[in-house]
């Protein structure tokens, strides 16, 4: 009887015949692919993507070269160098990031006590050469000021959790 | 003169006229076969398929061309090179003058003649010989096996396709393809012999190599199959070859079973449409088919392929000639 059934279904191709009615009916169902440079995923608050500098709201850079980040940087990415400003507050003269170095671990935006550096929601930074990916602080504090908008409303939904 | 002129230049200008005219139109339909291939594909895998290259990537088969228009063609040093050359040619050759047979209409076909079957059955035996000259002659495991595979696949379901097309012809009386479509006109054969309608669909899928009988060119055990060592328009020639022998394939499905340019039924909005866009239709069907298979079925084994060619449809196939010669001449219905 076993052996009939199988026959019989194997000449009638009934398997075939659903499996068909099944890709047929995947046809109409909307699409999953998003159009990618057109269409964007959304990202989380917490995404972990370009660096930037932040400054605050008069224009002052928050950063006071405290090279937490730079000391907690598991991947060496970091480089500071500071030394006191004519108004006698201490900001850095030097803050490089190699973006090839960089592992995108967020230990460094964790580490900060003044919410200076952070990873932004920019994740499309490709470059041609590699010397455009070491990125000094002129690059960082541009970053800043381009993201600000996004960079604060992340850092405020992300603060009753730090 | 005016005898060379209209007794010999005149037709040989109009036969090539006609030629083109169905050569032009056939590659058209091949870049957008590849262009649909790829859409239905998507659509069934809830992707977006080709959109970039123009209005919904209609121009992506255009671009596809001319890279590989502009590609170097490679000939690896231990190639054969006369028959590494020649193999895509006549590949693509015989997928083109297999359509002087095919009739478009009443009128229209270039070669009306009284063999028509046999000529179409012949071609695309011959087929054959360019994929097992390509694998031969590229000299590398990989197109070897493939093209030992294709050889024997394609031979094994030529003889059940030679099977489904003698109980057609049993039930039309003759070989001319015009006669069998028109012996379509009360019904199409795809209902009184609808098992051998499917046999002949799942051998041509064999026959062209398509899924999931792609084994020649099984990609993940093969590489590419037989055309591996192929590149630029060498390989844009086994493309077109092997597309253009898919449309073939199911314009012989259409006049076979589908009843060829006929309307589906001979009533007044029906039969105003022209024959040549009834068969561009039915062509369509059977070729969404085609693409419909391959979105659907994994591909066979090796010796799953050979039992279901030789123990399943052979058997079946000759069954069911016997059985039809058997009522046609019960009832007295031969033609």
């Amino acid at each position: 009887m076993a052996f009939l059934d199988r026959t019989a279904r194997g000449f009638f191709l009934t398997e075939l015949l659903s499996g068909l009615g099944l890709t047929f009916s995947y046809m109409f169902r909307p699409r999953v692919t998003l159009n990618y440079p057109f269409e964007k995923g959304p990202i989380s608050p917490r995404f972990r993507g370009e660096h930037a500098l932040r400054r605050y709201p008069n224009g002052e850079e928050r950063c006071i070269a405290c090279k937490l980040c730079e000391a907690v940087c598991p991947a060496l990415a970091i480089t500071i160098e500071a030394e006191p400003r004519d108004d006698g507050s201490r900001r850095t003269t030097r803050y490089d990031i190699d973006m090839t170095k960089c592992i995108y671990c967020g230990l460094c935006q964790e580490a900060c006590p003044v919410d200076a550096i952070v990873e932004g929601p920019n994740f499309e930074f490709s470059t041609e050469t590699r010397e455009e990916l070491f990125y000094n602080k002129d690059k960082l504090l541009e970053n800043g000021d381009r993201w600000e908008a996004q960079l604060a409303a992340n850092v405020a939904v992300d603060a009753p959790y730090r | 003169m005016v005898e060379l002129w209209s007794g010999y230049a005149w037709p040989t200008i109009i036969i090539v006229l006609q030629i083109v005219a169905i050569i032009i139109p056939l590659l058209v339909g091949v870049a957008y076969l590849t262009y649909a291939e790829r859409k239905v594909l998507a659509a069934m895998q809830l992707r977006q398929g080709p959109n970039m290259v123009g209005p919904f990537g209609l121009f992506q088969p255009l671009a596809d061309g001319l890279k590989l228009f502009g590609k170097e063609t490679v000939i690896p040093a231990g190639a054969n090179r006369v028959v590494f050359v020649f193999a895509p040619m006549l590949t693509f050759l015989l997928s083109l003058i297999a359509w002087a047979v095919i009739p478009f209409s009443s009128t229209m076909v270039l070669a009306n003649i009284n063999v028509g079957v046999l000529y179409l059955f012949a071609i695309s035996s011959l087929g054959v010989y360019g994929i097992i000259m390509a694998g031969w002659a590229s000299n590398s495991k990989y197109a070897f096996l493939g093209g030992l595979r294709s050889a024997a696949q394609m031979v094994s379901y030529e003889v059940s396709i030679g099977f489904v097309i003698i109980t057609v012809l049993l039930c039309v009386g003759s070989l001319n393809l015009s006669d069998v479509v028109l012996a379509q006109r009360t019904v199409w054969f795809a209902i009184p012999l609808f098992p051998m309608f499917v046999v002949f669909f799942i051998s041509a899928l064999a026959e062209t190599n398509r899924a999931p009988f792609d084994l020649p060119e099984g990609e993940s055990e093969l590489v590419g199959g037989y055309n591996v060592e192929y590149s630029a328009m060498t390989f844009a020639l086994f493309f077109l070859g092997e597309y253009a022998n898919m449309i073939l394939m199911s314009a012989m499905t259409s006049i076979l079973f589908l009843g060829g340019w006929l309307p589906p039924f001979d009533i007044a909005p029906l039969n105003w449409i022209p024959g040549p866009i009834w068969f561009a239709l039915k062509i369509a069907l059977v070729l969404f088919m085609f693409l419909w298979v391959r979105a659907t079925v994994p591909r066979y084994r090796y010796d799953q392929l050979m039992r279901l060619g030789w123990k399943v449809f052979l058997p079946f196939s000759l069954f069911w000639v016997i059985l039809t010669a058997g009522v046609l001449v019960t009832f007295g219905w031969l033609p």
